[in-house]
């Protein structure tokens, strides 16, 4: 137990650094599975069979790859920012196409009748997307968001593989300092990480429940 | 649903659409050999000598040896008996999870959701570590229970929905024929609910064929280990993009076949399933519920 307390200031430090990465790549992931998103459902074929394709890729390749890409070999190519933002767009590019497919299974979700009706009282398409079937498929989106999210502060760990002081890599440091409190510090380590998880698992619960469309 | 949004599109319209799908055709593929021109372009490097593009002969001639595509094939092989061996046993604590999680008495509910809950919110590679150091098990077994005891997690879980959906009118029924408790779950409720929730249990097992690349962390010689960190430092930093590309064709090949068999049983054990419960699920790895991972 003291040697979590001795440490506890590392233990910080990489906290702050896995927050960092949670914070930042869910932003980014956002924004580009937003993207990726609208081209999977736009009108134009050539940007639905894009999207589709690199959702696919980026699916199927695990993690570590893309990092492994991130790390070892963009400096590689003459492009280094340092190995904390590599993770960062690692982590982008990884979590992107999950966040895409659970907007996009939300806005599958809402029921044709509901289109139908707004059109047939005769909102216009901007009408009908925004009065109509936004509400409702944000409501269905917000919780495999956070589950999408809860997988990402998981998925920050493996960033502590690949030169990232993160909470992963602050544990590692401690164990090689202190062998004789292993348990001890790997589940000072697992706290911090069930902080993060279980309190946006209760989010998840509790918007489930709260904006659940009673049909 | 988009049709059912706008009007149909007239001729002009159409036209135009036409076009704009042109234009993005011809914008992608511009990109795409903008960027496989990019990395096949000589660099000059930081002492000044000029590094060979990525397409260059001098970065592939290493794979006409033999002995590269002997260790690709160990480290493939590594992977798939790490995936097959923790997928048994996943299933297996997934079985168990989904029981003990729905057990009539608290005693043995709680505990088990509470464990559940730990194990689910925990990242797999930690626990990876922690089997290695305390257990000292060796890498494989380390990452053998890792991804077991994970997955199996949000298998059982996967199970206890199923399970859940089902329609009351099973249970009462095993129960009213004289069936005891143990013998309706069995009998009864876990094999609908296990039809119904096999895309989601295949899927998972695309994650855990995917995570079983973390296990190269705690030093298993997997695909990933083997095919880029080993050959990479035996041949030379000049050949590691060449290697990359081919781990990641590997990779892809098994999980995207994976991926497709769980397609394939989706639409197959769709209708059947669907005589006795509405919505089949959707088969997306993170639907297992509230943390299920990917």
């Amino acid at each position: 137990m003291d040697a979590v307390i001795e440490n506890l200031p590392v233990f910080l430090e990489g906290f702050k650094n896995t927050l960092g990465l949670l914070i930042l790549s869910g932003t980014g992931a956002l924004v580009l599975g937003v993207f990726v998103a609208a081209l999977r459902i736009s009108p134009i074929a050539s940007f639905r069979a894009f999207a589709t394709v690199y959702t696919e890729l980026v699916r199927n390749t695990p993690l570590t790859l893309v990092l492994f890409f991130c790390a070892y070999i963009l400096p590689y190519l003459q492009f280094s920012p340092g190995y904390f933002v590599l993770a960062l767009i690692g982590l982008t590019v990884y979590t992107s196409p999950f966040v895409a497919e659970a907007l996009r299974s939300g806005i599958n979700g809402v029921p044709v009748g509901q289109a139908e009706a707004a059109r047939s009282v005769g909102l216009t398409f901007g009408q009908s997307l925004s009065y109509v079937i936004m509400p409702q498929a944000v409501r269905m989106v917000i919780p495999p968001l956070i589950n999408v999210f809860i997988a990402l502060t998981k998925n920050t760990s493996v960033a502590g593989a690949f030169f990232v002081f993160e909470l992963f890599g602050a544990g590692r440091q401690v164990v090689n300092d202190r062998g004789d409190a292993v348990i001890a510090i790997l589940l000072a380590v697992a706290t911090f990480y069930l902080i993060v998880t279980i309190t946006l698992g209760q989010v998840a619960g509790r918007v489930e429940k709260k904006v659940a469309v009673l049909r | 649903m988009s049709s059912v949004l706008y009007d149909a599109p007239g001729p002009k319209a159409r036209a135009r659409s036409r076009v704009i799908s042109v234009v993005g055709v011809i914008i992608i593929i511009a990109g795409l050999t903008a960027l496989i021109l990019a990395l096949g372009a000589p660099k000059p490097s930081a002492n000044g000598a000029i590094q060979p593009g990525m397409w260059d002969p001098t970065r592939w001639d290493a794979l006409l040896d033999v002995e590269v595509w002997r260790t690709l094939g160990r480290g493939a092989l590594a992977t798939l008996t790490m995936a097959g061996v923790a997928a048994f046993f996943a299933l297996i604590l997934g079985v168990l999870f989904s029981f003990l999680r729905s057990a009539d008495h608290a005693a043995i509910r709680v505990p088990t959701t509470i464990v559940l809950e730990f194990v689910r919110g925990m990242p797999v590679l930690l626990m990876m570590l922690f089997i290695l150091l305390v257990f000292s098990t060796g890498s494989f077994w380390a990452g053998v229970a890792a991804l077991s005891v994970y997955n199996g997690a949000i298998i059982g879980e996967a199970l206890r929905a199923g399970i859940n959906s089902l329609p009351r009118g099973q249970r009462e029924a095993g129960l009213a024929i004289g069936l005891t408790p143990i013998s309706t779950r069995f009998r009864i409720e876990f094999p609908q609910a296990f039809r119904q929730m096999l895309p989601i249990i295949i899927a998972q097992l695309v994650v855990l064929l995917k995570d079983t690349s973390l296990a190269f962390i705690v030093g298993y010689e997997e695909l990933l280990r083997s095919g880029l960190y080993t050959m990479t430092n035996f041949f030379g930093q000049r050949y590691q993009f060449s290697f990359f590309l081919i781990v990641l064709a590997i990779y892809l090949a098994m999980n995207l076949s994976l991926s497709w068999l769980a397609r394939v049983i989706a639409r197959r054990s769709g209708p059947k399933a669907g005589k006795l419960v509405e919505a089949v699920p959707e088969p997306m790895p993170n639907a297992a519920g509230a943390g299920g991972g990917f």
